[in-house]
């Protein structure tokens, strides 16, 4: 069990998003880092689909009130125990007691954290996703706040027998971080200025030249406006060849749409399902992680490529992190 | 019946109907959204209906790539039987026009060259057809309304609409579902929640839906308990 003793900036409980109810307008929220949140969830034994806490800027403090094993991944937000900064990603085994605060941002915008056996909380909708607009899922439908108290699933035999060997161990400690951590390539790197692949969208023909070129030959600003929702880009205005309106369609998570007063706005977790405005990229999946942990004032540039080549770094991704589960999951059992 | 392909991202493909939004494209749409539903394929994650397109999303795997699901979805639509129009479901609405429940009535009588009771007839009066439900929960396109009262958006939209609240939008009307900020005209109150989270089926509308509001008094609107009147 863990308790909140005082609120972040936005604190949400998250998973992988709400797939399936979008055709009745339900909107799929989920993680808007879906690499550090599959990761942080692995580094814990948790199954990928476990509800993980996403961490805003400003973080929250915790109290654990259990022995666990936790595990924060994303950006840096300062995380510290008792007072002792923590490494990010790896797994931390916490006594009872030990409180964990955030302090200032040093990279990236948003962390995650997973805790071994994740949150029980109830599924809406197939789902542990909080929709604030809607108050739905999560933790009562919103943000966590000061007082709240969250209980934890079962964890894996693994940490189990992990957590015994460790309180068999002599030692005074109140917390222990693992020696060990994921291999270099498998960590990201947060910068200011993200370079960011997109695929062309279902409209980006209608886009007029002098539009095109803009669209990859500058550094977007992300606006002030930026949420969970969207992030909203300043630049060089983009224009169509000609005045269009079209037919609403399905959008999602990466959409780069343009309204009418030229300033792009890239979708993101909580979008809307469709939309009416022209899209003239799409974020590859695996590059969603580096707008959203971008934060206001910071910049980005497009680079092009292919739906073949995003397919393929996708897969890629998806077995390296196959690749990471078993070697932690190793890992693990060298410890008992 | 000519459908053409193309991505969204790389993990969605659009099945467009036509460029136009009219029955048969509707109907089209409302086919092959069922079509694919009924065939559960386990590449196939979500499917998403819209005016005049499907937007399939996939899992991607080594085996399954854009071309496959192209194919996957050729092969399944191509003996697509196209569902007959047959008798819509009707939605009755119970709305509790003017008042605090919709500020801008006056506004969309004045704008008409209407009275308030003229407006509330005219809107009333109309018989609906959901088009598509998106956007926002349980949120429905809504075609049909007369350009009678037909009245542009707020040049400075409200911060805050609360939810259920019926509005028009140029020649549009709907209902908001959820408390959301907008532009639109706000004409009147439903007393029934048209997002239903806990429910199977989280939307009391559909697409194909037909929809009439019904004038309701203030005293009524406080005692509505329960839900709407669907007759099939």
């Amino acid at each position: 069990m863990l308790q909140i003793n005082k609120d972040g900036l936005q604190t949400t409980m998250q998973d992988l998003g709400r797939t399936g109810f979008q055709k009745y307008g339900v909107i799929a929220s989920g993680v808007m880092d879906p690499y550090a949140h599959r990761l942080a969830n692995i580094l814990v034994d948790n199954e990928e689909t476990e509800p993980t806490i996403e961490i805003t800027l400003m973080g929250p403090h915790i109290t654990f009130h259990s022995n666990c094993v936790f595990a924060l991944t994303g950006g840096n937000l300062s995380p510290a125990i008792d007072g002792i900064p923590i490494k990010m990603w790896r797994p931390i085994v916490v006594k009872k007691g030990c409180k964990l605060t955030f302090g200032k941002p040093i990279s990236g915008c948003r962390a995650y954290l997973a805790v071994a056996g994740g949150f029980d909380v109830p599924e809406v909708m197939g789902s542990r996703s909080t929709y604030l607009r809607a108050g739905i899922g999560g933790f009562e439908g919103r943000a966590l706040q000061k007082g709240d108290i969250l209980q934890l699933g079962e964890c894996s035999t693994l940490v189990k027998n992990c957590l015994m060997s460790i309180s068999k161990e002599e030692n005074k400690l109140t917390f222990i971080q693992m020696d060990w951590t994921l291999m270099a390539e498998a960590i990201p790197t947060y910068k200011k200025e993200a370079i960011v692949r997109i695929i062309d969208g279902r409209q980006a023909h209608l886009f007029d030249e002098k539009s095109k070129d803009a669209f990859f030959n500058q550094a977007f600003q992300i606006s002030s406006d930026s949420d969970r929702m969207g992030y909203r880009l300043n630049g060089q205005k983009l224009a169509l060849k000609e005045p269009k309106e079209l037919i609403s369609e399905a959008v999602s998570f990466g959409s780069i749409q343009v309204p009418s007063d030229g300033q792009p706005i890239v979708l993101m977790a909580d979008r809307q399902t469709t939309g009416g405005y022209p899209k003239i990229g799409q974020v590859t999946t695996v590059d969603l992680p580096k707008v959203s942990q971008l934060k206001p004032g910071e910049y980005l540039r497009f680079e092009r490529i292919s739906l073949e080549e995003a397919q393929h770094d996708l897969i890629n991704e998806r077995g390296l992190i196959k690749e990471l589960k078993q070697s932690i999951s190793l890992k693990f059992k060298a410890r008992i | 019946m000519e459908l053409t392909y193309s991505p969204l991202g790389d993990d969605a493909i659009v099945i467009e109907v036509g460029s136009d939004i009219t029955k048969e494209t509707t109907n089209l749409v409302r086919s092959i959204t069922k079509q694919l539903e009924e065939a559960t394929n386990d590449e196939i994650v979500e499917v998403i209906p819209a005016f005049t397109t499907v937007t399939v999303f996939y899992e991607v795997t080594t085996q399954f790539k854009y071309k496959d699901i192209k194919n996957l979805l050729e092969e399944t639509l191509v003996e697509m039987e196209e569902l007959e129009i047959k008798e819509q479901r009707t939605v009755e609405i119970p709305v509790c026009y003017g008042g605090d429940h919709g500020p801008d009535l006056k506004f969309v009588a004045l704008h008409n060259k209407l009275t308030v009771e003229e407006v509330i007839a005219i809107h009333s009066k109309g018989t609906y057809a959901v088009n598509m439900i998106g956007f926002a929960p349980g949120f429905p396109f809504i075609g049909g309304m007369s350009g009678s009262i037909a009245t542009p958006r707020r040049s400075t939209p409200r911060l805050r609409i609360p939810e259920r609240t019926v509005g028009i939008a140029g020649i549009q009307t709907g209902v908001y579902p959820i408390e959301t900020p907008g532009g639109w005209q706000l004409i009147g109150r439903t007393p029934i929640d048209l997002f239903l989270p806990y429910e199977k089926i989280p939307s009391l509308l559909q697409a194909g839906d037909r929809i009439v509001f019904k004038p309701i008094t203030q005293e009524e609107y406080d005692q509505w308990e329960g839900k709407s009147h669907a007759t099939d």
